[in-house]
This record gives C-alpha cells, structure tokens and sequence, in this order.
C-alpha cells in the first residue's frame, strides 16, 4: 500500500564547515529485492555501512546510529556521517563516479551549501538536489529523532546540579510537550530560534561568534588544526592565566553589583601585557577560546529566553560535539544567571537534524505532501 | 605585576618602594624635559580646591574647583531727584571685580602624572583642602605618589557610581552633549537636543570588559549586565594575533583591514543571499571562520578588522537585547574602546542599527573621557550641592572635541614634544536655568535656525564673516577701557584665542556641539570675558540710552496723535527701525561710524515697504482689534533707541489695551544688548517722565526679569527659573521676540504654545538673501498655536481639552 521512494535514502545538510549526511539502510530487503537491485545500489550500502570511515576526512558516527528503524513502511539503520565542506567537491566527483544518477532518486540537501553547490551537483554529476530551507528541516529532524528515542533511551539529556560544574552530572530526560522552547543552534555560526509548535518558529538572532570563531582563532593562536585538537588543548588548559578575572581587578568580588571575584571581567584581558603574552600556554589559549565563545552564546540565549519568555533552552549544532566543557558551562551559565528559572536542554544527535529533516523531506510521499 | 607589588610592599622600606615606585613609572616612558604651558593648563591653580583624580589605563583626569575673579561692568543710576543737568550721563559705569565658580578638568597621558603633581604643588597656594577624590583602575597604583605629592590623603570612590554622576551631570549641564556618529555623512557628528529629561538611559560602558547600567535617576542605577568581550579583548587577542602591543594602533591596522578574507560570509556558505531569513549574503556568518579552513596566512589588517567586527557587532547586539528588555530607547556608549575613535564609534553604530532595524540609536558623549573624574568631583563637593545650580561649558577654556585630546595618536604627539592636553572648564551659572513653560514641545525644540556644521555654505559665510568683524571687536574692546594701558595688549590676546577658535571650528566645525551663529557669538563673548572685557559696548550704550531718552516724550506725542489703526502700524515700525540699531550686524556698524547723525527717522526710511518679506501684519491688526492679552512675555534686544523708542511706546500700548508686560533682558552683558541692570534704570527714568509707564510699575504691571543668558542669542530651553515662574503666575498669553539674534538665528522655527510675535529686520545682506530678501528686509511674523482660536480662550494651562 506504500508507494516506495526509491533507494538510496539519504538525507543531506551542507553547512560552512561541515556536510551531514544520513543514510537509511534498509535491513527488511527481500530475496526478490535483492535479485532486482541494481548492482550501483549494493555496492553503496556495503561502502557506506561496511567503513567507519571515508578518504581522509569522512566519518561514520558509529555510536549515534538508529538501529531498527521504521521509517515509511520499512525497518533499517540510519546511519550518521558527516565531512568536512571543503570535500564536498570530491563527495560530487565520486557521484559522479558511481554514476549515482542513474539511481533515479532525489537527492533532499538543506543548508547554505544546497544553494552554493547545486550547480555543481548539476554539472558534474548530472544531479538535481531538492532544496528545503535549513531551519525548517533542523526543527522536524529534531521532533523526529527526539520522538523515536535513541535505541530506547532518551535523546535529551540535562545537566543534574548544574551549578558545579566539577560534578554535574548527565541526566537522561524526555523531551515530551517541547513547546515553547528556544533552539540554539551552534555551528560554524549561531542561530537562535523561538519554536512554538512543528510549522511555527521564528529565528530570533544570531551571532557570528560560533564553532567556526572557536576553531578559527584556535587555529590562528596555537597552530591546530582540527576542532578534535582543539577541544583536547582547551580540556588541559586554564583560562583564568588568560582571561582578567573580576577579582584581578578589585581583588575580590564587585559587591557592589554582585559579581563574584571568580567572573570573567575581560575575556583575554590578562593577554594586554606583553610579559604574560609571552609566558602563556597553548592549552590556556585554547580554553579560554573554548569558555570565551561559550559563555558568549550562553549570555545571549539567555537574553533571548528571557526577551521571549520562554524557559525551556536546548542546545544542538556540531560545536557541542564531545565537548562537554561547553555543554556543562552553558548549563551552569542558564542556571546561574537565571537563578535557577532556565533550563538548559541537549541532544545526543547534536548536529545531525538538518540532515534527517532533509531525509524525512524525501520521505514525504506526494499522498501526504 | 600588580597583584605581586601589592602583596610584597610590607616587606619593603619605604626607600625601597621609592624606588620600585620609579621602576614602575619609568615604563611609561616619561619626558622629563617637558614644561607645561603654564597659562594655558592647569589655569587659576591659586584658588583651587576640592581636587578629584580618575586614572585610567592610559590617560589621568584631573578636576578642580576654583573661584575666578573678573570683571564685571556694573551700572549704577545717578541720584536724580534733583533738576536734570545738561550733559550728565544718566547712570554710571564702573569695573569691579566679581567672583565666580569655575570647574576645571584636564585630561593627559600616565606617563606625565609626576610631572603635573609637580606643577600643582607648586601652584597650589589655598590649604584648607585636606583630600583628592580618586576613581579609576589606575587610581591605588599612584595613590602613594599623589598623596606624598600633593600632601592630600587619595580617598577613593566607586568607579561605576563616579561614571553615572559624570554622565548625568553632563546630560543635565552641557547642551549637545550626545551625538549620532554617521561615518560617510557631510557632518560625522550628529549632536542631539537636551532632553528636559535625561532619565531613564542605558550606559554602556566598554572598558576592558563592558558593563550595561540601567540609570532611572539621579541616585538610582543598577548594572543590569554586562560581558567578558569587551576592550581587553579586543586589544588582548589583538596583540597576540597581530604581534601588536598598543591599542590605539591595533585600531589604526583594522582600520586598513578586510574582514572579508577572515570572517566566513553568508556568502561563502549559500553562494548568495538567504533570502527567506532575509540576511544578506555580505552578511558575517561565522567570525574568523575562514581560518579554521584555509592554510593561507592572514594580514593583520585583515585579522585585526575582524577582531573589531566581531567584538563591536556582539557588544552592540547585547546592548540591543537590554534595551528591549528594560524598554530603553536612549543608550549612551563610553569606555576606551569608544572614547573619540571614530573606527570603534562606526562599528558599534553599524552594529546597533543592524540589530535593532533603526530603532533604537548609538549615541555617544563629547565628554565622555571626563565623566569619571566629574563624578568623583561631584562625590568630593556634595556639601556644596553642585547640582543646585546650572553650569555651563566656557567655550574659552575648553578645547573641544578632537582638538588636541591625547586619546588619538598619543605616540605621535609625545614624539612632537608638545605636551598633549585636553581641557573643559565649566562655569556655574547665577541662575538655575530651565525650558520657557510655553514651548509647544520642549524635547524637539531646537533653537538655531541654520546647523552650520551640515550647511557647508553657511559655515564658510560665517567663519568668514566673524574672522572680518575681528578687527573691530578688538578695537571696541580697547576703546571701551582707555584708562587701562595693558587694555590693547589683552585685546591681542582675545584676537590671538578666537581667531585659533575659528579656526579650529574651521576644521572641526563639531568641537563645541552644532556649530550654529548662536555658538560663535557665544565663544566670542566667552573669550572677551576670559581677556577681562567683560562689557566692550557699555559706554556705547551709555550714550546712545542718553541720547533716545531724550526723544521719548516727543515719540510718544506724535504717536498719540495718530488713528487707532495708524497708531498701531506706526508701533510696528518704530520697533521694527528701532532694530535696525545693531552694533551687532557689522553693516549697520559701518554706518554709524561713518554718520553718527545717523536717526531714527533716517532708520525708517531704511525699511522695507510693506508687504514685508514676511508679512502677518494684517492678521495682527485683526487681533488686536479682539480682546486684550493677559500677559505678554516681550524678549528685549539692543540698547538706546532699540529699546528706549521701539520696545517702550510698543509696550506702553499694550499695557494701554489692559495686557501685562513682562521685559526679559539678558543678566549679563553681550554686543550692545540691553542687560537688566541698565534696563530697570532705563525704566525709571521713562516712568519718571511717563505715566502709563508709572502706574504700570508701580501696579506691578511691568516687570522686569532676566533671562538667565548673556548670549544675543536665545535658547529658550535654558531660561531663568524665575522667569518661568513669572510666565506661569501671570499666564503668559504672547511672547514677543525681536531682533536677528534671537529672532532669526534662533527661534525662527521656535513652536510656542501661545501666540507670537517674532520681529527683525534683515541687517546682514548674505543672510537676506538666503532668505530671498534684501537688505533691510523686514520680518514680521505672527504665529497663534494650531490649537488656539483667538476669539474665546478661557485656558487654564495643563487641562486637558
């Protein structure tokens, strides 16, 4: 009674730094499927599902895969990959290659390089890709993923004691009744959007301070050059050698407005005297990066909740990928900062929503369209 | 480095920290060598007290009090009451010395910190004073210099607390304090009007981190935010990316940058626009963004401008969020980070527009590197209840805006061998000055007709024009002090000082705020008084009063046998040729001292036939043919005939038809403008010889105030408090405003909520032919409030119809 789209499903989300891709295996094919399917066909599903990783810079998120998963009338995996953008060129060569458009399917690609690479798409592999707005697939990827669980556990995570960041503790929760919620959304940039219900969003603000600010000036300071390194230098760092501390400057708290001796008064301030420019770390450099654009975000999602009455924060985008430093300071910094009132949201899948917005895109059979 | 001296001082003897303290300054590069120009900074340090210091990161403020003694022309009527004699002036003019109060502030680099608590221990000769008020993060590290110095304990304050009490006090005290900084427009500088009320405003204070100060009143504040990203960034990561080490170049590299190759666009991940968001594709996606990705190296221009942007667009976007938040449409911006560069004023501006679609505005202060200093001024002086009276900025004294300040290129200027200073000097007021009760809407009145700093024609007419009327402002000057030999060599000083004045408003027409006829008036008058002459006209006046008093009976005679309807036409002119009087307006100046004979009647002759260039006179006969005003508010302007034979058979009429009469008259001397001393005499001697005028007085029926100004110009929102009391008690229904200065240069466009009469004749030929008219062009207009029908009016102010 299903009208079958045709396979490969994939579902793709090309933003500035990162490509997302997933990718449905479909693991209830019959004999005569089988028999039928085309030998292009089978020869991607075994690349795709047999590596771990692709060429130099391709990578499978083993963990976050969503094992027996009915989608649209079939049972499979869906599968978690993503690569650098700056590959999207040879990711094409390689359609083209494989002659990927005598599959006959539609390629569902979200994020500003749908429109930056269509042409080439075009071009090069004879490809026309169907493109849907970002926002709209990263709110319905989300909703979906959340709604199927994560192999029985919950997607949605928070922080239990948030205030001490040394113990805070992981928490598994639902995310039932998810409205209002304010959905930070931190790439290579930041969107902030008010979602009320799956069709009725607005994108509240920005910030060009993101992931892509966090690994750029790291990369500039220290010399790295993957946001993997980056992360690893900021774990054994301490900001407090670079950034001016409140009580650097009053020697203890500012009681007259409340601020703590331990708060950041200038991000970077200890870095206006030559001698301590001279003496600092990498690793120091890179934390104090890390905290500096956290706390960053944290302050303006902050703002926002508080501006659209809305307490419910949740915080996706690939700039929180296993970087717990950023998840923990951000929980801290709603909590804190609100007194409690905010509460700060994550999801296992972080920065993969677009991508499986875009696939249930695909999915949508002209019937339910 | 701070923290060590600080926790290991005990250890040392104080020898010892002598000398760390000399290690310390010497790392501010100090020229020892250096004199300052001991006439120009630090002036009137003999009567100096309530000393208070803010120093900063790189630049010391310093204010003081003191009293200033100058002269002051002061006129005093003769014992009349004796037979009139022939030739005897009617009242006398002497010199005498009045006193004062002056605030002094003055900004200049750390490194000469020594060197100027040198000059004023020297200097300082009062001892009363036991105490310096302190603020700023610099303030404990000199702390021990300025006490051993200066021999006054440093008593410190709360740096926010200071900054708040600065800020207020300029906003209530300094018209065109804040501005708009428009980067590409004619004028950069667009200055805002003084709103009656200045509270509730945003501060943002960008200083290494940035602190977000809600002000609700004068004692009420609260620092609802802030952000560790701020100046210390900026200028930290700055050094570290660009190898760079002082601020002010760090600006000076973005300022050649491209952020473009650095920050990630919209562009660069769409290929274009995105246009369902509607964000440009020039738009920055991701600062630095490009860095993580691209192997190849990066200018410092280029890294430098990204820098900028990113921290200006994120201050400005959380400025945006607070002032949504607590409902705030003024937010002011200071710091370092802003103080006077025009690179960081651009990019906060860009960044606020950006956020907020227009709404809300960046504005940014004149005074802003002194706000701290004022307020621990002000915490130092609070038994003298400085916020009691009015000040005003002395022109003379301050150097204004981008003049000379030490903030821009200090390198530069320490390099030159020049001591870089900036100064402001404020003067208080006699009189508490408010807005007229009878403006229509006090927060958009503006007084001066023409801005000179946008017009540039006009600007270059004027300048022009004061620069020519030099010579014998000077030579009036001398003139009006023949017993005193050093008279031309002061006058020289006065030409020496306002000539550098023009010529600095020559290329910084925004020093001093809007550059308006108005202010160059002012300034002049400002270094006249600053050059002790304080009244170059007063003999002038003396005579010219002398001689029309003389024609006034014969005036009112011949008036009197006139028509009703002749009469009051015959008014009109009589005040109108009255005007043409003005040793002001350097074309009637060229006459009269040519032809002294020069008359009234010949003065009517000048005039303009009717219809006038701007002609309302008939609607004003037609109103005075309707019932009596109540009270008429009538703004006097020039001496002698002006007043004497145009102003007095005018009002004599209205006192007539059953209005009061209040005369407003500048306190204190300006040009050949009538003040209110020689006016109350002037008024004797014609109620002595008048009896309207007489019974007038002596009924209180005429009264005489001050305006609170000595401008021949008029800004009617800052009037004297007792003359708003006087407009409100008598329900002031007509306000008469005469002459060029206060008619046409300012006021022209003045919304009353009353009728009007504003009159002038046209007596500069540029002017009248701006306006279409020619010389001699008369300007008669009669204005009623769109509100007001002339027929019935029973109103009772402030109910609402």
């Amino acid at each position: 009674s299903f009208i079958y789209c045709t396979f490969p499903w994939f579902g793709m989300d090309i933003g500035g730094t990162l490509v997302k891709l997933v990718y449905f295996e479909p693991k209830d094919i019959t004999a005569e499927e089988e028999q039928e399917e085309v030998e292009n066909l089978k020869s991607i599903r075994r690349y795709l599902t047999s590596n771990v990783a692709y060429g130099k810079t391709g990578v499978r998120d083993v963990h976050l895969e969503l094992r027996n998963l009915s989608m649209c009338g079939r049972t499979g995996n869906l599968h978690f990959i993503r690569f650098p953008t700056q590959a999207m060129h040879r990711f094409i060569q390689m359609g083209s290659d494989k002659n990927f458009s005598s599959l006959h399917t539609t390629l569902c690609a979200t994020g500003g390089g749908a429109y930056k690479f269509e042409n080439d798409f075009r071009t090069m592999a004879d490809l026309e890709l169907l493109k849907l707005d970002e926002l709209d697939c990263l709110i319905h990827g989300l909703l979906y993923v959340d709604s199927v669980s994560f192999n029985g556990q919950p997607e949605c995570y928070f922080f239990e004691n948030p205030s001490d960041t040394q113990n805070s503790v992981k928490t598994p929760c639902s995310l039932a009744d998810p409205f209002p919620m304010l959905l930070v959304n931190i790439g290579s940039g930041v969107s902030i959007l008010a979602v009320y219900s799956k069709d009725h969003y607005k994108r509240v603000t920005g910030t060009s301070l993101g992931g892509g600010t966090f690994l750029g000036l790291c990369c500039l300071l220290t010399g790295c050059e993957t946001f993997e390194e980056a992360l690893d230098m900021a774990s054994r760092g301490d900001s407090s050698n670079v950034d001016k501390l409140v009580k650097d400057i009053y020697g203890g708290d500012y009681e007259r407005f409340g601020l703590q001796g331990s708060a950041v008064a200038s991000s970077f301030g200890h870095m206006m005297s030559k001698e301590k420019r001279d003496s600092i770390s990498k690793e120091d450099l890179a934390r104090a990066m890390l905290v500096t654009i956290t706390n960053n975000i944290g302050s303006i999602a902050r703002m926002c909740a508080v501006n659209e009455k809305i307490e419910r924060v949740v915080f996706v985008g690939n700039f929180l990928r296993i970087n717990t430093v950023s998840t923990k300071l951000l929980a801290y910094a709603m909590d804190f900062w609100s007194k409690g009132q905010l509460k700060a949201l994550f999801l296992e899948h972080e920065g993969y929503f677009g991508a499986v917005g875009a696939l249930l895109e695909l999915l949508k059979s002209p019937e339910e369209a | 480095m701070t923290r060590l001296s600080r926790g290991t001082r005990p250890m040392f003897t104080s020898k010892m920290a002598a000398e760390c303290q000399r290690v310390d300054r010497s790392s501010h590069s100090m020229d020892k060598s250096i004199t300052l120009p001991a006439d120009e900074i630090f002036r009137n340090l003999e009567n100096a007290k309530r000393f208070a210091i803010d120093i900063g990161g790189s630049l010391t403020k310093l204010a003081y009090y003191s009293t200033v003694q100058h002269k002051v022309a002061k006129v005093r009527s003769f014992d009349h009451t004796a037979k009139e004699t022939e030739g005897e002036p009617l009242y006398e003019i002497s010199m005498q010395e009045e006193v004062t109060a002056r605030l002094h502030f003055i900004k200049f680099e750390n490194a000469y910190i020594e060197t100027c608590l040198d000059f004023i221990k020297d200097h300082l000769v009062n001892t009363e004073t036991k105490v310096i008020k302190a603020t700023g993060g610099g303030a404990h590290k000199f702390k021990d210099l300025i006490e051993k110095k200066l021999k006054l304990r440093v008593d410190k304050e709360d740096e926010m607390t200071c900054l708040i009490k600065g800020c207020n006090f300029v906003l209530r005290n300094i018209p065109h304090e804040a501005f708009v900084y428009v980067k590409h427009a004619d004028s950069e500088f667009r200055f805002q009007n003084t709103h009656p009320d200045i509270f509730p405003y945003l501060l943002i204070n960008i200083g290494s981190g940035v602190s977000i100060v809600k002000v609700e009143s004068e004692d009420k504040f609260e620092r609802v935010g802030g952000s560790s990203i701020g100046g210390g960034t900026f200028w930290g990561l700055g050094a570290l990316l660009t190898k760079t080490k002082r601020f002010d170049e760090l600006l000076q590299l973005a300022s050649k940058g491209q952020h473009t190759s650095v920050d990630m666009l919209v562009k660069d991940i769409y290929g274009g626009s995105y246009g369902s968001l509607g964000l440009t594709g020039d738009l920055i996606a991701s600062s630095f963004g490009k860095s993580a990705t691209a192997d190849n190296e990066f200018s410092k221009e280029d890294m430098a401008k990204s820098l900028l942007h990113m921290i200006s667009n994120d201050i400005g976007q959380l400025a945006c969020l607070y002032a949504r938040l607590h409902n705030l449409t003024r937010v002011y911006f200071g710091g370092f980070f802003i103080r006077g560069h025009p690179v960081t004023m651009h990019t906060i501006t860009y960044s606020i527009n950006f956020f907020t679609k227009g709404e809300v505005q960046a504005l940014f202060l004149r005074h802003e590197g002194y706000l701290g200093t004022i307020g621990a001024f002000l915490k130092g002086a609070e038994e003298d209840n400085p916020n009691q009276y009015s000040w005003g900025e002395n022109y003379a004294g301050s150097s204004g805006l981008m003049s000379v300040s030490p903030d821009l290129n200090p390198m530069q200027r320490t390099r030159s061998g020049t001591f870089p200073f900036d100064m402001l000097e404020m003067d208080r007021l006699e009189r508490q000055l408010v807005n007229l009760p009878l403006l229509q809407d006090p927060s958009s009145y503006i007084p001066d007709t023409v801005d000179l700093s946008e017009d540039a024609l006009a600007r270059e007419y004027w300048l022009y024009c004061f620069e020519e009327a030099l010579d014998g402002v000077v030579k009036r000057a001398v003139a009006s002090q023949p017993d005193l030999p050093e008279a031309a060599e002061r006058a020289e000083k006065f030409r020496h000082k306002y000539r550098h004045k023009l010529q600095t408003l020559r290329q910084q027409p925004f020093a001093y705020g809007s550059l308006t006829v108005r202010s160059l008036l002012d300034t002049r008058e400002h270094c006249l008084n600053e050059f002790n002459f304080p009244d170059p006209y007063s003999k002038i006046k003396q005579r010219e009063n002398d001689i029309a008093l003389k024609y006034f009976q014969k005036a009112i005679k011949s008036l009197e046998e006139l028509s009703w309807e002749q009469r009051q036409f015959a008014l009109v002119r009589g005040l109108l040729a009255g005007n043409v009087f003005d040793w002001g307006a350097k074309a009637v100046s060229d006459v009269l001292e040519s032809d002294p004979e020069f008359g009234f009647e010949q003065a009517k002759r000048q005039l303009e036939e009717r219809p006038w260039l701007v002609d309302a006179y008939d609607q004003w006969l037609e109103r005075l043919k309707g019932p009596p005003h109540k009270c008429a508010l009538f703004f006097v302007d020039n001496s002698g005939i002006d007043i004497i034979l145009g102003v007095f058979p005018f009002i004599r009429e209205l006192l007539c038809r059953g209005t009061e009469v209040v005369l407003a008259s500048n306190s204190s001397p300006a040009l050949n403008d009538v003040t209110n001393s020689e006016l109350q005499i002037l008024t004797q001697r014609i109620a002595a010889m008048d009896l309207v005028i007489q019974s007038a007085v002596k009924e209180d029926r005429l009264t005489l105030v001050q305006s609170g100004s000595s401008s021949p110009c008029l800004d009617l929102s800052r009037l004297d408090k007792e003359l708003a009391g006087v407009v409100r008690e008598r329900h002031t229904d007509l306000v008469v405003i005469e002459g060029m200065g206060r008619a046409i240069h300012t006021n022209y466009y003045a919304m009353l909520s009353c009728e009007s009469l504003k009159m002038a004749v046209i007596k500069n030929s540029w002017l009248a032919d701006r306006l279409g008219g020619k010389l001699f062009s008369v300007v008669f207009k009669y204005e009623v409030p769109p509100s007001h029908k002339t027929t019935t009016q029973d109103h009772v102010p402030g109910t609402p119809s």
